[in-house]
């Protein structure tokens, strides 16, 4: 039984490959030089859509060039979606009502070898098979269910105190009782002193370990209130609170390489880099992993009703919490930096692509934007607002302009 | 000009009184610092104490570090981006007033209004009132849900069903059905309101205005076979004269008039010509205050000086003269120059006395001004209120038989003079509706309460003069659950599924679309905000009586005792807008006084009060058998024998910003010969031994009786030397006493290079007309706090804008006499005073903690949380132009009337979150709009180009209707600005230097002679005159 069945398998197997061999042997390259092109313009264009071995908006691209009628029809399919449906093609139109009538973009623009080349990386990593290690879902999911419930440690609280309450009270009865004891003997005018010291306030006051008690709080009192004091302004480097959906950035921008622009879109316009929408995430997640309890609680906060295929009436945002918290009182605009300026992501936001649970890299302090400001060159080329400013500066000075040297240290560029 | 005092200037009667306790004052800029007392919150001593506890308090109970949220969509909408405004085309309409505008929003809330460019008719201008509406939009006051009978928390289908019910059984019985308005100007609100009478035939709709000019109607009716009123343009008149007509603040469409007039003010070294303005007037108006002449009459003399006029007129073109007349100074001079401008001159009348208003036109007839200033073809549809309508409406209320009425968003029972007997008729209605998006006066009497959206969460569309169209467009969700008034009418007229949008759309498609795609027709229509279509110009022939009218004039008007007039200003207006604290603390351009409401007397009848600084006393005025007691407010240039209160105050269900300020003046109008008459004579005034401190800025500052800060000269000066005015101040230098320098010249400094920009601003003090539209645009802009009226008198006010406003005089400083006689008329001038970014700034030296400084572009920065709050700076600012925050007035409690925009949940939707919300102790002064300097540079910067001229404008800039505010680059030779000022460097070998001379010989920078070198250029005021007033 096993062995015809491992025939079967092999026999399948054979049959497949000799097909493969017969029909695209001569057109899919395997030149390395080519499956690597490839494999740039699979990322560019393709990888926001489709995985060789996963299904995600569109299906799982591993054997395509098996699956599909040719690859003349491959072709025409990525050049024009919507004319290869329209057309009636059979095959096409499975798919697009397979895919919830999702049209694929029109990549027309792209060249017969490059659409090979892409087809070599597919062809190169289906052979390769799925890879092995998936990123493990993040340990912040986990840490829900892990330590005591909060309302045990309540009861043990309380059971303390009651404890400690009920000593106290068992110690005034000894002492009281001890002391009469005492007292049944002789006793020195210097022991009597002892036995029966007076507890006024002024000695309460004087003593030392009334004023350690002062001492004490009074100091953890303002050491808390300045770690607070500096929270409130943005200072709390390394802050990596848990968030309410346990999104792995080490997953997506890392393993996925999903741009940093796909989701935080507000970045390239204006002041706030923005936090996602759902409908963003939903741009995947309608499909991707949708038994996951993370994505359902995204699918509950949108109100996703998989049947339609639409938001419903019972939306609830997610309310993530804040990492990176600028007082109000500083001016800072994403367009500036990352548009104008063309500085990357990771300088201010550290590894982001590595973190698991985001947490803030960059101390975020005003000697922290200055020394910014003192060491960097002003990303002058090619911009001519800055072509006058450049020329002036080249005729005083051998060095790059620095943004501190068109007034990026002033207090209004940030402070109104 | 040399700095001797030929001509005097003087902000208020007590500055040239000169009384003692002013003058300790005057020089005090911020008054006294707050008492103890007067601080509601705990002495420093207690703060520490409490913070003490509170800490302790605090840290024990939260163990964890402070968790801030952020909170996204859910669903974001397409064009909506977090931190970047959108702007929609919108169209104000408040009653018959009118602007085409552009709603600034963010993340999904209106924070600023600005004119829209593309209008044929406001044309990019807004008004003070225009620009406050936004606050109004977030008033507390407001209905949350419908209301039926007591139930305050109705649903919309327990008031329909209540409605439809009473609305049925009245028009079963016949019983009249009223719909009660102001003027509508939207074509498709007139639409629904027929459809509504279709279904109810037993419907009369009433119009009425508040400030009614039914007389004009009726004037133009008896003139030309057709009432109407027509459009203006005093862009083409050389000459114009206005009896009573507060054309540039009040009258039919201000924002319109400001723009055209501003156009024949303007004067340069190229067009050295400029209109004459003559005013006959009462009061002193914004408009009599730009006036050239001003002649004072009193109310009951306006038909005498238009029948002199007519007069005057007729003997030079032959026609036949009438009876009466009356003569009064310039009336002669005016008269000649009209007739030298035939064809290009205009006269307007204020009355609403159709008689009067029927001569106005005799004479714009024999001027031949129609079809060239006064447009018959393009009537206007901003004042259709009919006064006798309106008696009739209360006469049926009197007499029970009206069975319902329908208030849409009108207040008949505050700003009606009937209003008493509406309130007392309404007790007969069974159904009384209001859809007024408040409970106003009106509402309060109502069964039910249907508001109505307010105007920037509405649909709408907007016809204000013939074929010139307009589109409303929501700006925002509905905040609260109301509904759009024209869906009510419908649904009451029986129908279901109404959608005033679709309704809106299809009339708009059935009216104008003529073929093509008709979603882009839309919306290209949304993004425009405006259509227009031309109008064919017609002739009109004139064929009234002027006889009979001039008769009846003689008849009806007798000048007897004191008189009295009741008439809008221009910050509160008639009121609606009464409970936005914008225009309350928006001082009053002539009287500079803010939440106050007083009675306006000449100096000459307010004899006998002891006035020093505000201090003044109460007074009872009793006319057509109506009493009320208001302070006296002393003001120049009034006609002796006068009297003038405002309407607008006195309001007792607008909400906490208006309640208990004033009385009531409307209902001292009274219906004469079929129209409203808004004066009254033999009047009883009675000063009162109760003492009254009247709240006003004009006197916060002193100018230290510095000569030049205004500079000014005659037409006839300006035309053989453009430099006429102008004060050229020489130093002495170290050297010796006669050898002097220009100020500019002597320096501590070497002076510095702007490589980037060097922002500037000019300001045209002849095109100013003082409006302060500019300063509420300031304050929604930039977070100003509003303070109250305690806090105005304690000079605590936080405007970054002023307008100072200045009398003048040209007697001799000692000459006391003179001096009485000149208070009687002055000359007025308006100067907005902001911070000048000086250059060499003086309040940049003193700071100890390097909390001012200057900024690569020429700017003066504020760093608030630098401030420590000595006040070195303001004490050493020339202009005191720096405001100080003496308390916090945000999430304060103590300012929760005077300042809700930082102080309710509601209200902090209009702030704008580019602006930091300043805290106590803190400085702060005008930025030059730095956050949209800053915008407009990322802008260039991110479509890797140059900035433009035109990319950074200042909110004042974008609020002033005549563009006497031009701000930009001064190192940009092509900008507006330089070739305004014909900039150029001071010195040839440093093209970027901080020294810029202004070759416009206009151009002066005030109080040069220090030496500060501001970045604000004003250009001289030039009078239009013979001779000065003697």
């Amino acid at each position: 039984m096993i062995r015809t069945l491992r025939l079967k398998y092999l026999l399948t197997y054979l049959w497949i490959f000799s097909i493969s061999l017969a029909g695209l042997a001569q057109e899919i390259p395997t030149d390395p030089a080519i499956i690597k092109e490839g494999e740039s313009l699979f990322k560019a264009n393709c990888q926001t859509c489709h995985r060789v071995h996963q299904k995600l908006v569109g299906p799982a691209l591993a054997d395509v060039y098996n699956r599909a009628p040719s690859i003349d029809w491959i072709k025409a399919f990525i050049r024009n979606s919507a004319a290869v449906i329209a057309s009636g093609d059979e095959y096409a139109v499975k798919l697009y009502n397979e895919y919830n009538k999702t049209q694929m973009t029109a990549f027309t623009g792209l060249k017969d070898d490059q659409i090979m080349a892409i087809l070599a990386y597919i062809k190169d990593e289906t052979i390769k098979g799925p890879p092995q290690a998936q990123p493990q879902p993040g340990p912040a999911g986990q840490q829900v269910t892990t330590g005591v419930p909060e309302s045990y440690l309540n009861v043990i609280l309380i059971g303390l105190v009651v404890i400690l309450v009920l000593l106290v009270i068992i110690l005034g009865f000894l002492i009281s009782a001890l002391k009469r004891l005492i007292d049944q003997k002789p006793l020195s005018e210097e022991d009597r002193e002892l036995v029966h010291s007076t507890v006024t306030l002024s000695t309460v006051v004087r003593s030392k370990g009334f004023l350690f008690i002062v001492v004490f709080f009074a100091t953890t009192l303002a050491v808390k209130a300045v770690i607070n004091g500096l929270y409130s302004i943005g200072i709390q480097k390394g802050y990596a609170p848990k968030q309410p959906i346990a999104f792995s950035h080490k997953l997506h921008a890392g393993a996925y390489e999903i741009d940093c622009k796909y989701c935080h879109t507000g970045v390239l316009k204006g002041k706030s880099a923005t936090i996602p929408s759902i409908n963003i995430c939903m741009n995947c997640h309608s499909q991707v992993k949708t038994e996951s309890p993370q994505i359902q609680k995204l699918w509950a906060a949108a109100d996703w009703q998989p049947e339609t295929k639409t938001y419903g009436p019972n939306q609830q945002p997610i309310e993530w919490v804040r990492i990176h918290n600028l007082p109000d009182l500083a001016y800072f605009n994403h367009a500036q930096h990352v548009v104008v300026g063309g500085i990357e992501c990771q300088t201010c936001h550290g590894p982001v692509e590595e973190m698991e649970v985001v947490q803030q890299y960059s101390l975020l302090t005003m000697g922290w934007c200055i020394d910014c400001h003192r060491k960097t060159d002003v990303n002058a080329k090619g911009n001519a607002y800055y072509d006058k400013l450049v020329e002036l500066h080249s005729k005083q000075s051998k060095q790059p302009m620095k943004v501190e040297d068109i007034g990026g240290l002033e207090c209004a560029k940030c402070h109104y | 000009m040399e700095e001797k005092p030929t001509k005097i200037y003087w902000k208020g009667l007590e500055e040239l009184s000169n009384a003692p306790e002013f003058v300790k004052r005057a020089h005090n800029e911020f008054g006294e610092p707050p008492r103890p007392e007067e601080n509601i919150e705990h002495s420093r001593r207690d703060f520490l104490k409490m913070m003490g506890f509170g800490v302790a308090a605090v840290s024990l109970a939260a163990c964890e570090a402070p968790v801030r949220k952020a909170i996204p969509y859910v669903n974001k909408p397409l064009d909506v981006d977090p931190s970047l405004p959108n702007y929609y085309a919108s169209t104000y309409i408040n009653g018959g007033d009118y602007c085409s505008i552009l709603v600034k929003v963010r993340e999904g809330r209106p924070i600023k209004i600005e004119g829209n460019s593309l209008s044929g008719v406001t044309r990019g201008g807004t008004s003070a009132q225009v620009e406050a509406s936004v606050l109004s939009l977030y008033d507390n006051a407001r209905l949350r849900f419908p209301r039926v009978g007591e139930n305050r928390k109705a649903t919309w289908e327990e008031a329909d069903k209540e409605i439809i019910d009473k609305l049925t059984a009245a028009s079963i019985s016949g019983s009249k059905i009223y719909i009660v308005s102001n003027s509508i100007i939207s074509p498709s609100t007139k639409k629904v309101i027929e459809q509504f009478r279709s279904k109810y035939p037993t419907v009369q709709h009433v119009q009425y205005d508040q400030v009614s000019m039914y007389g004009m109607w009726k004037a133009n009716e008896e003139s030309f076979g057709k009432g109407f009123i027509p459009s203006y343009d005093f862009s083409k008149a050389n000459i114009i004269v206005s009896i009573a007509a507060d054309f540039l603040a009040t009258w039919l469409s201000p924002i319109e008039f400001t723009k055209q007039y501003a156009q024949t003010r303007e004067v340069s070294e190229d067009k050295r010509t400029m209109s004459r303005h003559y005013q006959f007037e009462a009061g002193m108006s914004l408009t009599g205050a730009n006036a050239d002449y001003r002649t004072q009459i009193k109310p009951s003399e306006e038909g005498a000086v238009v029948i002199q006029l007519y007069n005057l007129l007729a003997a030079k073109a032959g026609a036949a003269t009438v009876q009466g007349g009356i003569d009064k100074p310039y009336l002669q001079q005016a008269a000649d120059e009209l007739w030298a401008n035939r064809g290009k001159s205009v006269v307007v009348a204020g009355s609403n006395d159709k008689n009067i208003q029927l001569i106005v036109n005799a004479i714009n007839n024999l001027l031949g001004n129609y079809g060239t200033t006064i447009l018959p073809h393009l009537p206007v549809n901003y004042r259709q209120g009919n006064d006798e309508q309106m008696a009739a409406f209360v006469n049926d209320l009197d007499t029970g038989t009206v069975g319902a009425v329908i208030f849409y968003n009108c207040n008949p029972v505050y700003d009606h003079p009937m209003g008493e007997k509406i309130a007392e008729g309404l007790k007969k209605v069974g159904l009384k509706v209001s859809t007024s998006y408040k409970e106003d006066e009106t509402g309060v009497l109502c069964s039910v309460l249907a508001p109505d959206h307010h105007y920037l969460e509405a649909w709408n569309d907007a016809e204000p003069k013939k074929n010139h169209f307009s589109l409303a467009q929501p700006a925002i969700t509905p905040i609260f659950k109301t509904r759009a008034a024209q869906e009510s009418f419908l649904i009451w007229a029986g129908q279901s599924n109404v959608d005033y949008y679709e309704i809106l759309k299809s009339n708009w498609a059935s009216w104008f679309f003529k073929g093509g795609h008709l979603q882009s027709w839309w919306d290209k229509l949304l993004f425009d905000g405006v259509y227009e279509l031309p109008v064919e110009a017609i002739s009109v022939n004139f064929g009234g009586n002027v006889q009979a009218a001039a008769g009846a004039i003689n008849a009806t008007y007798k000048s007897e005792g004191l008189e009295l007039f009741i008439y809008e200003n221009a910050t509160v207006g008639n009121g609606s807008q009464a409970n936005n604290p914008l225009l309350q603390e928006l001082p009053d351009p002539i009287t500079k006084a803010v939440w106050e409401h007083y009675v306006t007397v000449s100096p000459a009848d307010a004899k006998g009060i002891d006035f020093s600084e505000a201090k003044t006393r109460y007074a009872t005025i009793s006319a057509n058998g109506r009493t009320v007691k208001l302070p006296v407010l002393i003001q120049p240039g009034q006609t002796p024998g006068t009297l003038g209160i405002p309407v607008g105050y006195g309001r007792t269900k607008a909400g906490k910003v208006a309640d208990g300020i004033g009385v009531n003046a409307y209902p001292f109008a009274t219906l004469v010969n079929g129209s409203l008459c808004f004066h009254a004579v033999n009047v009883s005034f009675k000063i009162e031994d109760e003492k009254y401190w009247l709240a006003t800025t004009q006197t916060s500052q002193t100018y230290m009786k510095r000569a030049t800060v205004i500079q000014e000269a005659l037409l006839s000066e300006f035309k053989e030397n453009p430099a006429a005015g102008r004060f050229y101040p020489k130093v002495a230098t170290w050297k010796s006493a006669e050898e002097k320098v220009e100020p500019g010249k002597l320096s501590l400094w070497k002076g510095h290079d702007y490589y980037n920009h060097h922002w500037g601003m000019a300001i045209d003090l002849n095109t100013c007309i003082g409006c302060g539209a500019c300063v509420v645009a300031c304050n929604v802009e930039n977070n100003v706090s509003l303070v109250g009226r305690q806090e105005v008198i304690n000079r605590r006010e936080m405007h970054w804008l002023r307008i100072d406003r200045y009398y003048s005089t040209n007697a001799d400083v000692h000459d006391l006499k003179g001096l009485e006689k000149a208070a009687e008329n002055p000359e007025v001038v308006f100067q907005p005073m902001l911070c000048q970014h000086c250059n060499n700034a003086p309040c940049e030296t003193v700071c100890p903690v390097a909390a001012t400084t200057h900024s690569t572009e020429g700017l003066n920065q504020m760093t608030y949380n630098r401030c420590i709050g000595t006040r070195y700076c303001a004490n050493n600012c020339p202009y005191k132009v720096r405001r100080f925050n003496w308390f916090k007035y945000h999430d304060n409690r103590q300012f929760e009337q005077s300042n809700p925009a930082m102080n309710t949940d509601l209200g902090k939707m209009v702030l704008n979150p580019d602006v930091t919300v300043r805290s106590r102790g803190v400085m702060e002064k005008c930025s030059f709009c730095v956050q949209r300097i800053q915008q407009g540079k990322l802008t260039a910067k991110k479509e890797k180009r140059p900035l433009k001229d035109g990319d950074v404008v200042t909110a004042c800039q974008a609020a002033c209707s005549t563009g006497a505010i031009v701000f930009g680059d001064l190192n940009d030779p092509e900008s507006r600005i330089s070739k305004l000022l014909k900039i150029r460097p001071a010195d040839e070998k440093r093209p970027y230097g901080i020294d810029k001379k202004a070759d416009n010989p206009r151009a002066y920078q005030v109080l040069e002679e220090i030496g500060v070198k501001p970045n604000i250029w004003y250009l001289t005021k030039i009078r239009n005159k013979e001779q000065q007033q003697a």
